[in-house]
């Protein structure tokens, strides 16, 4: 058991009762935890859209998703919201489900809450882009074109939907959760790029830990898996372009990694006050123990080199949960598969873990699942919560080079047996954001 | 725990009625308009058209020389958080990196970059029409359809490579903590009107909490181009009588409102523990002493006709703070002039401070200002911590007729003269559901 020297016992403590999410493999806690256990990939080419000129035409994405299968009749009302809303709600009826929930009829309502990282929804693509290829005046400005504002309000007044529009916000899942399930306290969306839910998850422990809510509905959602989405990671070069094996693309730590596998999902946790949780007889998966948070402040598209934006985040989260590199049994990697991210945080974790770094087995299950952006966190949260449960870590797969720069132990393409008391999980974000969450065995 | 307590010890604000509090306040107190007809493009066909927005913007000003090259991936919403990040640090006598770099303060710097966070409220930032409308239509077929095909083969690569960090929302608060050196916890609440609230809020919890001694915090947003205006138009929220006199087209609470107003502009402050403060002899603007937050169950679109949420926030907030209705003195309220979301906000406020909802004075913004989104809430957070300073509440603009529906104590006519030692001030998101109250009380001596 970890040692409980938490450095402030009088503060209350925040438990994970309720876990669910929608991934590009699958949406059963069990089914898709055993398929990341054998290995199995989610990365395939990409259906959503033609992608099959861009420079990267395959993706992980969510398949044969329909929201009246999680929310029956209720799911007329949230039909109007994005695929990234609809994502949110069928996680969270799950993990709502999942906690008992819907079963307990003593929860104050006011002192329920959300904290999500919910990316943006996505734009309403080919309209969007008719509006603006007709309102396109080439001639204009001296023959370097401009846009026709007038035109552009006639064609997008007709073609673009207030709903749809409306629906883009980030806001709108939380919105559309908390009508579904009655939350009337504090709800905040918060969007740090790829370390969003991460973050998220971090600062609703914080809510209810200073008591302004007891029961808190955390995690992300995100689908960037559309032509504007893949456009903009494809100009950053931040994608794999391995077309020609795209199961293999995903390939963090190896040596030949060339980028991040786009994806697309939500996670969703229940996080409940402790003694909350005890009275109403819920059963406790796991304990949210430390948080850390951090900005690189160092530049806006490359991490500091030494990780220092890492290394801090890693050991404020150790320092919250009163423990110290020794008591970490596994580490859940932000591990996207690119250059830099990878070298990084195997830097900043060697750093922070001396001569435990060697250790601690350390996976990424982006080599599985892609990258799902804002959601990634909350995703690979609840795996941590599922190697302590059953004592097992997921692999990293399509790892067969080493890399010099990466030398740890990434739990290569095997899952592997380990009693895990403690978990440690990362994310990090386009813009020096760095989050980190320490998960323990009750 | 005790825990610890935090003030407010720098205002940035950057606004279509003036960058600077100086500028902000001269212009409150004489009345004068940020409203009017749009010229950023040309706003003739659409229902509304007009709109607030910063007359010069040169973001150059507001960073240190070796930045510049970055200014060419910033959103206007991220430009202007930068503008009011400066004049932030600088109200609050910080010796940030960016001062120092500047030459406008000597080193070195008199906080840790580490004890240093943001949280910095964003709206769903537009991409550049123009930037992405040249580049979309070299992708066209010989009919002159676009095609996908030829846009990912070819057409995408007219954008700059950089082009998705221009709209993440996140950049505001990554630019800012770059130029400003700020390690500590960063984050960005996208939580539409209301997300200056909440990030105001959160950034007083994380340095109660002793995650950071000074955070800067607040929000920022510009929806003064067409995709903006457009999505406001068809969700008819926009008032369109008043084309003709746009400087009097937004009227929170007038009998005559019919809509509010597009906007652009933002607020950032400098929260601080209040020992780090007085340590470094900071003036003390207020304290933070209360924050509510609480969301519509009803409707994700709409606000709450009887304002029960908004009410739910507001009381939250009071007992945050341990005092009574009876104590408040301001109420800043949000009034965007959509007619129904303000007969809304006066029915929670009412819910909330009973018939003291009647009679404290209350303050209200958009009239002056339009709605300027994500970054509303810190504008008005800011412009009730100037009441304090000066005891005075600017009399609001556009507010003829008070709407019966809507009975509040809108200072209006002429400024008043009030002792403001408790402000109370709303926010709630017109879409999305949330709702953020924050109370701030002057520091006794």
């Amino acid at each position: 058991m970890v040692a409980s020297n938490s450095p402030d016992s009088s503060r209350r403590r925040v438990v994970i009762t309720g876990m669910g999410w929608i991934t590009p493999l699958g949406d059963d806690i069990e089914a898709v935890w055993q398929r990341l256990l054998k290995g199995e990939s989610g990365i395939s080419p990409t259906e959503l859209f033609d992608a099959s000129t861009f420079p990267t035409t395959f993706s992980a994405q969510v398949k044969g998703f329909s929201l009246d299968k999680y929310l029956g009749a209720d799911a007329e009302r949230h039909r109007c919201g994005s695929r990234n809303t609809q994502f949110a709600l069928a996680a969270a009826k799950m993990a709502w489900t999942d906690a008992g929930l819907d079963r307990f009829d003593g929860l104050d309502p006011t002192r329920a809450g959300i904290y999500l990282g919910g990316g943006e929804g996505p734009i309403d693509f080919f309209n969007f882009v008719e509006a603006a290829v007709r309102a396109w005046n080439r001639e204009a400005n001296g023959g370097r074109g401009d846009l026709d504002a007038c035109k552009w309000a006639e064609v997008a007044g007709q073609k673009l939907d207030a709903v749809r529009e409306f629906e883009q916000d980030p806001n709108m899942a939380a919105g559309h959760i908390a009508c579904q399930f009655n939350v009337q306290g504090p709800t905040f969306n918060t969007l740090t790029a790829c370390a969003a839910s991460t973050q998220a998850i971090g600062e609703a422990a914080n809510l209810i830990r200073r008591g302004d809510a007891d029961v808190v509905i955390s995690g992300g959602t995100h689908s960037m898996i559309h032509p504007f989405g893949v456009t903009g990671f494809n100009r950053l070069t931040a994608l794999s372009t391995r077309n020609d094996s795209c199961i293999t693309a995903s390939r963090p730590f190896d040596r030949t990694r060339d980028g991040f596998v786009l994806g697309e999902g939500a996670g969703m946790l229940i996080l409940e006050e402790y003694e909350h949780a005890v009275r109403r007889g819920a059963r406790i998966l796991a304990e949210v123990r430390g948080y850390g948070s951090t900005a690189d402040a160092f530049r806006i598209t490359d991490i500091h080199e030494d990780g220092r934006g890492g290394i801090a985040a890693m050991r404020l989260a150790l320092e919250d949960a009163g423990l110290t590199p020794a008591d970490i049994h596994y580490i859940s990697a932000h591990g996207t598969g690119t250059e830099e991210n990878d070298k990084i945080e195997s830097l900043a974790i060697a750093s922070v873990f001396g001569e435990h770094a060697k250790k601690v087995p350390i996976s990424s299950v982006k080599s599985m699942f892609g990258h799902l952006i804002a959601a990634a966190g909350a995703v690979e949260l609840i795996t941590c919560v599922l190697a302590i449960r059953d004592g097992i870590l997921p692999p990293t797969m399509n790892y067969s080079v080493p890399d010099p720069n990466c030398p740890l132990d990434y739990v290569p393409n095997q899952a592997r047996k380990a009693r895990v008391d403690a978990a440690l999980s990362n994310s990090f974000g386009f813009g020096g954001q760095n989050d980190t969450l320490v998960v323990t065995r009750i | 725990m005790k825990s610890r307590r935090v003030v407010i010890t720098g205002l940035g604000l950057v606004t279509p009625i003036g960058i600077g509090t100086e500028e902000v306040w001269t212009a409150l107190l004489a009345g004068q308009s940020g409203t009017s007809r749009i010229s950023a493009f040309d706003p003739s066909r659409f229902s509304s058209q007009v709109g607030g927005q910063i007359a010069s913007l040169s973001v150059s000003n507001y960073i240190p020389k070796t930045y510049r090259k970055n200014a060419r991936v910033m959103a206007r919403d991220i430009e202007i958080a930068v503008a009011a990040a400066y004049c932030a640090t600088k109200d609050a006598g910080l010796k940030t990196k960016c001062l120092i770099e500047r030459g406008e303060v000597e080193g070195p710097p008199n906080i840790e970059s580490t004890r240093f966070g943001a949280n910095i409220g964003a709206g769903l930032i537009c991409a550049d029409l123009c930037e992405l409308a040249g580049a979309l239509s070299t992708a066209v077929d010989e009919n002159g359809a676009f095609s996908i095909r030829k846009w990912g083969a070819e057409g995408m690569n007219n954008l700059t490579p950089l082009w998705l960090l221009k709209f993440l929302p996140n950049m505001l608060s990554c630019h800012v903590t770059i130029v400003h050196d700020a390690q500590a916890p960063s984050n960005t609440i996208t939580c539409s009107e209301a997300s200056s609230h909440l990030a105001i809020g959160e950034a007083f919890r994380t340095i109660a909490r002793g995650a950071a001694d000074i955070c800067i915090c607040g929000g920022a947003e510009s929806k003064i181009n067409p995709m903006g205006l457009m999505r406001q138009q068809l969700l008819g929220r926009l008032s369109t009588k008043y084309n003709d006199t746009p400087e009097s087209a937004c009227r929170p609470f007038d009998a005559s409102r019919d809509g509010t107003v597009i906007s652009e502009g933002g607020g950032l402050l400098i929260l601080e523990e209040l020992e780090h403060a007085r340590r470094r002899g900071a003036r003390i603007y207020a304290e933070v002493v209360g924050f509510g937050a609480s969301t519509n169950t009803h409707s994700w679109s709409e606000p709450h006709p009887e304002g029960k949420a908004l009410a739910l926030a507001a009381t939250k907030a009071l007992q945050d703070a341990g005092l009574s209705a009876d104590q408040v003195d301001l109420i800043g309220t949000f009034g965007s002039g959509v007619p129904a979301h303000d007969v809304s906000e006066a029915r929670g406020l009412r819910l909330a401070l009973g018939d003291r909802a009647t009679e404290i004075p209350a303050l209200a913004t958009k009239g002056f200002t339009g709605n300027n989104g994500a970054g509303a809430g810190a504008i008005d957070v800011a412009i009730a911590t100037l009441c304090m300073q000066h005891n005075t509440v600017p009399a609001a603009r556009n507010v003829e007729t008070l709407d019966p529906e809507c009975p509040l104590n809108v200072v209006r006519n002429k400024p008043a003269d009030v002792r403001v030692n408790v402000a109370l001030t709303v926010a709630y998101a017109l879409g999305g559901g949330q709702n953020a109250a924050l109370v701030l009380k002057r520091l006794e001596a």
